[in-house]
């Protein structure tokens, strides 16, 4: 996975609220068998909809900073969702709040999930209706959003955030620790079943 | 210390647990399908990693598969793809497949507590955010991305923040007319669709202990659509009962030993939860979702709201946007939205109860003729039984379509989709944009309002409908 430190770019305004993934990245999408290509069928729908959706506005093509309203990325699991957004070229997403799974999912990709208050967020989303050319500026070690007249902290927990900024990806952390996990196992109860016939 | 059933279940699965770390928990049962799992094989084989355990994962097929036809094969090339990806991977790495041509194949969250292989007290997860549905036997489970599934393959672990105990209780008799799934509906339109986000829900109280097991699963399955990443309900002689006798059950002394630890599982009187929220039965009534998020729901007797009701601008928005999507007004009475079709099936609320309740209310009638109205079973076995009972004749006689199992039209990733402006009253768990079929417009009910719509084409209360 690659390392974050500081995110330097632009902002896409999507001021609505529990967009979900279903919306991110529709179902027709979801039977392809690869993890990358996912950019050009973000917002499928809503874009087919509304030529003048915020992705497809010259001034917002390079953004590389989402920012959206509240429990972003709720309903389905699907990680298809963060792909998407990842392979269009968003690096962060801003919201007030995050759906659970979509924010576990992000942190897997390298797609830096930032919570800020919804009055920070609503600072923000005018700031990149009137200035589609402000540059925002994240630093994910000081855990904050700063951008000319304007400066925000946000929570992140502290495991999670070393993993960002070392890029470790789960899977060859946990392997390290094989041995507890081997332990664990010998210990579980008799009961428990197997997925084997009987 | 007092713990709550899910501090229980979390504690008994922790491998590992450092300081300023997630716990690394440690997984029971692993579910596949095939639609989030194709990457992560991939990312397996690319590092050269094995499935550690495979003999605590199973597979299935329900997201893409046609339901009607299957002799004919799969015409959809993509899905065909997909689906062949997940026999090859499952043949490679040795999991256990109820493919197409297995009588057990289903809905992955209504095959796990069919074979008894869901069972109180286990850590259940799967690349699908109905997930939560398991919870009802007492396991604690919840949804995960592909990134996670490939990390489950590979470790049988998962490292996972703790997250908070909400308790929802609700304490009475239900009204005739008024299921499981109302006091779900009911429920999330109380604390909205975030008003779970980053707790697991214990749902307790004489009403939920009063529920067969289906209909908990009902309620545990739409916990995500508060936000929860899990809902759980205490095991009792209920959930030992569903389980007697299943193929995947403990039975003798395997059963004792279970029987032990499952009773030791439910909260503890004086245990405290983050949050609580006290409901009486007497508050749900038969809901139907008008907008496009599950919260979005009012009672069978109600009106579609104005966005002069919303708390703020974002809300009013939301309610705008809806409205517009679903080509509702405001002050519409519920009872006069009209149907083009009806949809009875889904993780939600496929499972025999279900399609008994359905039977039983359009025996001898017949489906509105400007409506079209499908019946899809949970899994293979839940249609086997339904036939069994001369339910599929009934359904037939009245006009329904009676298909093979999957997740079908809840998602619409096969070929069952509602066109363009199509409006449809549906057993389901989601009523997003687009969710149906681009364009379509869904209605969230119980499955006895969704039998009534079917036959009069517009919405009735079940309560006062012969």
């Amino acid at each position: 996975m690659e390392a974050i430190s500081v995110i330097t770019g632009t902002m896409a305004p999507l001021p609505r609220a529990n967009v979900d993934t279903d919306q991110i990245m529709p179902k027709q999408f979801l039977k392809r068998v690869e993890r990358t290509g996912y950019g050009e069928f973000l917002f499928h729908e809503w874009r087919k909809a509304d030529p003048q959706f915020v992705l497809d506005r010259p001034e917002y093509r390079g953004a590389e900073i989402l920012v959206t309203g509240p429990n972003f990325g709720s309903g389905s699991s699907r990680e298809h969702a963060p792909w998407g957004l990842a392979d269009w070229g968003f690096r962060a997403v801003v919201a007030p709040s995050f759906g659970d799974i979509f924010r576990n999912n992000c942190t897997k990709i390298a797609l830096l999930p930032v919570e800020l208050s919804p009055k920070e967020v609503q600072w923000l989303i005018g700031l990149a209706e009137a200035d589609p050319a402000a540059v925002v500026r994240i630093d994910l070690d000081a855990q904050t959003v700063t951008a000319p007249g304007f400066e925000a902290h946000f929570d992140m927990d502290p495991h999670t955030k070393w993993r960002l900024l070392n890029g470790l990806d789960d899977i060859g952390l946990t392997l390290r620790h094989q041995d507890e996990v081997a332990t664990f196992e010998a210990t579980r109860p008799f009961f428990k079943p197997t997925t084997v016939s009987r | 210390m007092a713990r709550t059933l899910f501090d229980k279940v979390w504690d008994d699965h922790i491998v590992r647990q450092a300081t300023g770390e997630p716990a690394l928990l440690y997984v029971d049962l692993h579910l596949v399908h095939e639609v989030t799992s194709p990457q992560a094989f991939d990312g397996l084989r690319m590092a050269g990693r094995r499935v550690r355990r495979p003999d605590l994962s199973l597979a299935t097929i329900d997201h893409g598969v046609p339901t009607d036809n299957r002799h004919l094969g799969i015409k959809d090339p993509l899905s065909k793809r997909q689906i062949d990806f997940l026999v090859k991977n499952c043949q490679e790495f040795g999991i256990p497949l109820f493919g197409l041509d297995d009588p057990r194949q289903g809905i992955v969250h209504v095959i796990g507590p069919e074979q008894g292989l869901t069972q109180p007290g286990m850590v259940i997860v799967c690349g699908d955010s109905h997930t939560a549905t398991h919870g009802a036997v007492g396991a604690l489970a919840f949804g995960i991305g592909t990134s996670e599934v490939e990390h489950v393959l590979a470790t049988q672990t998962l490292p996972q923040n703790r997250p908070k105990n909400m308790a929802i209780t609700v304490d009475g008799d239900l009204s005739v007319g008024v299921t499981a799934k109302d006091i779900i509906l009911g429920i999330i339109a109380r604390i909205g669709v975030g008003g779970g986000n980053g707790h697991v829900i214990e749902y307790r109280g004489s009403t939920i202990r009063s529920l067969s097991m289906e209909g908990r699963m009902t309620i545990c399955n739409m916990s995500i659509e508060a936000g929860a990443r899990a809902g759980m309900v205490a095991p009792d002689d209920t959930t030992f009962t569903y389980l007697e006798g299943r193929p995947f059950a403990p039975k003798g002394r395997v059963l004792d030993a279970a029987l032990a630890y499952w009773r030791s599982l439910p909260t503890d009187d004086d245990a405290a939860f983050d949050t609580e929220i006290r409901l009486a039965a007497n508050d749900f009534e038969p809901y139907v979702s008008w907008g496009t998020n599950p919260a979005q729901t009012v009672s069978v007797t109600g009106v579609v709201p104005s966005p002069d009701s919303a708390e703020n601008p974002i809300e009013a928005d939301s309610i705008d946007r809806a409205l517009a999507y679903m080509d509702l007004r405001p002050g519409q009475p519920i009872s006069e939205i009209r149907l083009d079709r009806v949809f009875i099936g889904s993780c939600t609320n496929a499972r025999i109860e279900d399609l008994r309740v359905v039977a039983a209310m359009v025996s001898g009638k017949r489906v509105h003729p400007e409506v079209s109205a499908m019946i899809v079973p949970g899994s293979g076995l839940v249609k086997l039984q339904a036939e069994r009972e001369g339910l599929d004749q009934v359904f037939l006689s009245a006009g329904f379509e009676w298909r093979d199992a999957g997740c079908s039209m809840c998602l619409g990733m096969n070929p069952d989709i509602l066109g363009p402006g199509e409006r449809c009253a549906s057993t389901s768990n989601r009523n997003f944009e687009g969710r149906q079929g681009a364009g379509g417009r869904t209605h969230l009910v119980s499955p006895p309002m969704a039998a009534a719509a079917a036959i009069e084409g517009h919405f009735v209360d079940v309560r006062s409908w012969s």
